[in-house]
C-alpha cells in the first residue's frame, strides 16, 4: 500500500520527465540510424551512414571547435566576474540595491533582444563601439564581418549576459555564510585574502560546482543571439553545435542527420556533467 | 481506433460543412502575427468573402519563410493540412519532394483560367515551374535594385541623377565616393552589398550581370565554377579586399539600410521591399535604380508565392482558386504593391489608374517592373537549404579573404554536386 501510494506521489513528474526528456532522447537515438524520409523516398534503416557521414562533415569539426572555445571563452570568465561582483554587492555599500539590479539587468533581457543591441554596438562606423573607439582615432572595424574577431564579439556578449545570472548564486551564498566566521577570523587577526581563500571560497564550492554545471550547458545551449548576430557566419566562423542542429533540421529538412548531431551533443553534455560532479565533488564540502 | 475517430469527426464537419453549404479555406501567410501586414490580408479575406458568401477565409500568420514552411509541414503531418498557403518561391523543390501541392494546371481548365495563367510578369514564373506545370502564383515578390544618395553624389562631383550603368563605373564612382577624415579613417563608404542573411542571392545578380546563371531549370545542377561566375565573385571580393569603396569582410544585411540612411554609404544593393522604409528614413534625396552591367543587367527575384496543397477536397480546391485568382487580379495587386513595395505581380496591375498615378509621383516604384526584363529565378534545387548554404559559406570565405572565390566556389560546387546526383 505505501508502494502505491508513492508511486502515486512520482507519477506527475515521471509522466512528464518521460514523455517530454527520455522519450524524445531515445526516439533521438533510433532517429539517428534511419534516413531523413520524404513522401518519395521513405525514411530506411542505415544503420551508421549518418555517423560516417558526421564524421566526413567539416562543419561538424569546425562547429565543434567552435563551441571548444566559445567554452572556454565564456565559462571561467563569467564565474570568475559573478563571484566579483557579488562580494562587491555584498559588501556595505550605499545604493547597494541599486548596483545588485544593474548587474542583475542583463540576466532580466530576452536573449533575442540583448542580440539585438549589441548588433547595434558591433555596427562599424554606425555602432556604440566604433564609435567610441573612433574619438581615440582607432581606424572603423568590421566586428561582425572578420572571422577573427566574430567569436570575441559573441563571446564578449554572452559574458555580459550571463554573469549576473551566476552573481545571484553567489550572492545568496555569500548570505548564508554565518557571519561569527569573519569575526573569529578578524579576531585571530586574519588578512581579507587569507579569509577569503582559506574560509569563503572554499564555503562557496557547492555554489561553484552549480554554476559551473549550469555555465557548461549554457555553452552549449545558448544559441539565441546567432540568429540575430550571425546567423553563424561568416563562413561559419561562430556557428555553434546547437545552431547547426537547426539549420540542418529546419533549414535542410534533414531529420536524420539532425538527430545524429543531437545525439553527439547529449553524450557530451552527458560525459560533462559526469565529470565535473565525479571531480569537483571531491573538493566540495555540503554543510 | 483513433484513425476511426478522426474520420468520424472529418465525415460530421464535412457534413455540417455541406449543410450550410459552407466552404472554409485555411492558408498560412508568412508574416510574425500584428505585423503591420496582416490588417492588409484581413481585409483581403474579408473582401473576398463578402463576393463569395459561401467562402470562409482563415489566414494564418505564421513568423517568417522557415517557420511558415515548418509550421505548413507539421499541420500537414498532423492531418489538419491548410488548403493553400503562401511560402517561400524557391520552396518549390522541397514541397515537390514532400509529395504536398498541385500545378494550378489541374484546376485552370477552361480557356479564360489558361490566360489567367499567363497574365503574370513572365520572370516571376519561373521559380513557380516544374516541367512545364505552373506549381507557384506569383504575390509577394521583390528584386534587388541599387539605391544612391543623391547628396553625396553631388559632393563627390559626380551627375546626382546619373546612377552607374556597369560594373566599372560603379567601382570609379565609388572610388570617388569614399570620404576619409583626417586621420585616414573611412566616414563614407563609396557602395555596399550585403553579405549576411542571404549572400547567395546578391550573388546571383553579379552573376547574371557577368552573364551566368547559378542553376538549371530542373534543380538538379548548379553552375559554381564557370570562370564567368568565379571572375563575378572576384569582383565583388575586389570591390572591399583591393580597392577599398566597401568595408573588407562580410557586410551585415540587417543593419545596412540604417548605414544607407544615416549616410555611411553613398550606394548600396538592396531589396525593393526596403523602398518605403528608405523614403520615409532618409533625410537627402536618393535615387533607385536597376543594377550596374557587365555583360548584361541582371538581379534575382525573390519573396512568396502561392501554392494549392494536395490533401482537400474539390470544393475546397475550387474555393482556393478562386481566392487566388481574386487577391491576385490586378486591382489588388496593384493596391497591394503601393502598401507594400512589393512589385506588383502583372502588367495589367500597372495599368490601373491607381498605380499609375503612384508611380508617375514617385518613378523609384517601377524600377523593380523596368528590372524584370533582366531578371534570373531566385537560386533554387533540389536539396536547396543544403546548397544554398554551401555557396553562401564559399561568398563569406572569398569575402573575409580566408579562401579565393576560385577555392571557395569549386568547395561549393563539389558539395552541390554530390547533393544533387540523387535527382539526375
Amino acid at each position: 500500500m505505501r508502494h502505491i501510494y508513492g508511486w502515486l506521489l512520482l507519477l506527475p513528474a515521471a509522466i512528464l520527465l518521460v514523455g517530454f526528456t527520455h522519450y524524445p532522447a531515445l526516439a533521438t537515438l533510433a532517429d539517428s540510424f534511419f534516413s531523413a524520409g520524404t513522401a518519395l523516398r521513405p525514411s530506411r534503416f542505415v544503420g551508421l551512414d549518418n555517423y560516417a557521414a558526421l564524421a566526413d562533415d567539416p562543419v561538424f569539426w569546425q562547429v565543434l571547435k567552435n563551441n571548444f572555445w566559445f567554452a572556454l571563452g565564456t565559462i571561467p570568465t563569467s564565474i570568475a566576474l559573478a563571484l566579483l561582483m557579488a562580494l562587491w554587492v555584498n559588501a556595505r555599500l550605499p545604493g547597494r540595491a541599486l548596483v545588485r539590479l544593474s548587474y542583475f539587468t542583463p540576466t532580466v533581457l530576452p536573449m533575442i533582444a540583448v542580440a539585438n543591441l549589441w548588433l547595434y554596438f558591433y555596427t562599424p562606423q554606425i555602432g556604440l563601439l566604433d564609435k567610441v573607439t573612433g574619438l581615440f582615432g582607432v581606424p572603423s572595424h568590421n566586428w561582425l564581418g572578420n572571422p577573427d574577431t566574430v567569436m570575441g564579439c559573441v563571446i564578449a556578449m554572452t559574458i555580459w549576459k550571463e554573469a549576473g545570472f551566476f552573481m545571484i548564486f553567489y550572492l545568496a551564498a555569500l548570505q548564508a555564510l554565518p557571519p561569527e566566521l569573519e569575526e573569529a577570523a578578524r579576531i585571530e587577526g586574519a588578512s581579507r585574502g587569507y579569509f577569503f581563500w582559506r574560509v569563503t571560497f572554499p564555503l562557496l564550492m557547492p555554489t561553484t560546482l552549480f554554476v559551473l554545471v549550469n555555465a557548461t550547458i549554457n555553452s552549449f545551449k545558448l544559441v539565441d543571439h546567432l540568429f540575430i548576430l550571425t546567423k553563424g557566419g561568416p563562413d561559419n566562423a561562430s556557428n555553434l553545435l546547437l545552431y547547426y542542429v537547426y539549420q540542418v533540421a529546419f533549414s535542410y529538412l534533414d531529420t536524420a542527420y539532425a538527430a545524429t548531431l543531437t545525439v553527439v551533443l547529449l553524450t557530451l553534455l552527458a560525459v560533462f556533467a559526469v565529470l565535473q560532479f565525479r571531480m569537483i565533488e571531491r573538493r566540495v564540502h555540503y554543510r | 481506433m483513433k484513425r476511426l475517430l478522426t474520420l468520424v469527426f472529418a465525415a460530421l464537419f464535412t457534413c455540417m460543412a455541406h449543410g450550410q453549404g459552407k466552404t472554409e479555406l485555411t492558408f498560412y501567410y508568412p508574416i510574425a502575427v500584428g505585423g503591420p501586414l496582416t490588417k492588409v490580408i484581413d481585409g483581403y479575406a474579408a473582401g473576398f468573402e463578402k463576393e463569395h458568401p459561401n467562402v470562409k477565409v482563415n489566414a494564418v500568420y505564421a513568423g517568417n519563410y522557415d517557420d511558415t514552411r515548418i509550421r505548413a509541414l507539421a499541420a500537414h503531418k498532423a492531418g489538419q493540412p491548410a488548403q493553400l498557403s503562401v511560402l517561400f518561391s524557391i520552396d518549390l523543390y522541397e514541397l515537390l519532394e514532400q509529395d504536398l501541392i498541385v500545378p494550378f494546371d489541374e484546376v485552370a481548365t477552361s480557356a479564360e483560367d489558361k490566360a489567367w495563367l499567363k497574365s503574370f510578369h513572365p520572370a516571376l514564373m519561373l521559380n513557380g515551374t516544374y516541367k512545364g506545370k505552373v506549381y507557384g502564383i506569383p504575390f509577394q515578390r521583390s528584386t534587388i535594385v541599387l539605391y544612391w544618395n543623391k547628396d553625396a553624389f553631388k559632393e563627390a562631383g559626380l551627375d546626382p541623377e546619373k546612377p552607374p550603368a556597369n560594373w566599372n563605373e560603379m567601382r570609379a564612382m565609388a572610388a570617388k565616393l569614399v570620404k576619409k577624415d583626417g586621420s585616414g579613417n573611412v566616414s563614407r563608404w563609396g557602395v555596399m552589398v550585403p553579405s549576411t542573411g542571404y549572400p547567395y542571392w546578391m550573388f546571383q545578380a553579379f552573376s547574371r550581370q557577368n552573364g551566368q546563371d547559378l542553376m538549371n531549370p530542373e534543380g538538379n545542377r548548379t553552375n559554381f565554377t564557370h570562370p564567368d561566375v568565379i571572375n563575378a565573385l572576384q569582383y565583388w571580393t575586389d570591390l572591399g579586399r583591393k580597392h577599398g569603396v566597401m568595408p573588407a569582410g562580410t557586410v551585415e544585411w540587417g543593419t545596412l539600410r540604417q548605414n544607407f540612411v544615416e549616410g555611411k554609404t553613398a550606394m548600396m544593393w538592396h531589396t525593393t521591399g526596403n523602398l518605403t522604409a528608405v523614403k520615409d528614413g532618409a533625410k537627402f534625396a536618393f535615387g533607385v535604380s536597376m543594377l550596374p552591367a557587365a555583360k548584361q543587367r541582371g538581379s534575382p527575384t525573390g519573396g512568396g508565392n502561392w501554392y494549392l496543397f494536395k490533401k482537400s477536397t474539390p470544393a475546397e480546391r475550387k474555393a482556393a482558386f478562386e481566392f487566388i485568382k481574386w487577391i491576385t487580379a490586378p486591382e489588388r495587386a496593384a493596391d497591394w504593391s503601393i502598401a507594400t513595395g512589393y512589385v506588383a505581380v502583372s502588367p495589367a496591375a500597372y495599368d490601373t489608374p491607381k498605380l499609375k498615378t503612384y508611380v508617375s509621383g514617385f518613378p523609384a516604384a517601377a524600377v523593380a517592373r523596368d528590372q524584370f526584363k533582366f531578371a534570373t529565378p531566385e537560386l533554387s534545387t533540389f536539396q536547396t537549404g543544403r546548397v544554398r548554404k554551401s555557396l553562401d559559406d564559399a561568398i563569406q570565405a572569398a569575402l573575409t579573404g580566408s579562401k579565393t572565390p576560385a577555392e571557395a566556389l569549386t568547395a561549393a560546387q563539389t558539395e552541390a554536386e554530390r547533393l544533387l546526383k540523387p535527382y539526375r
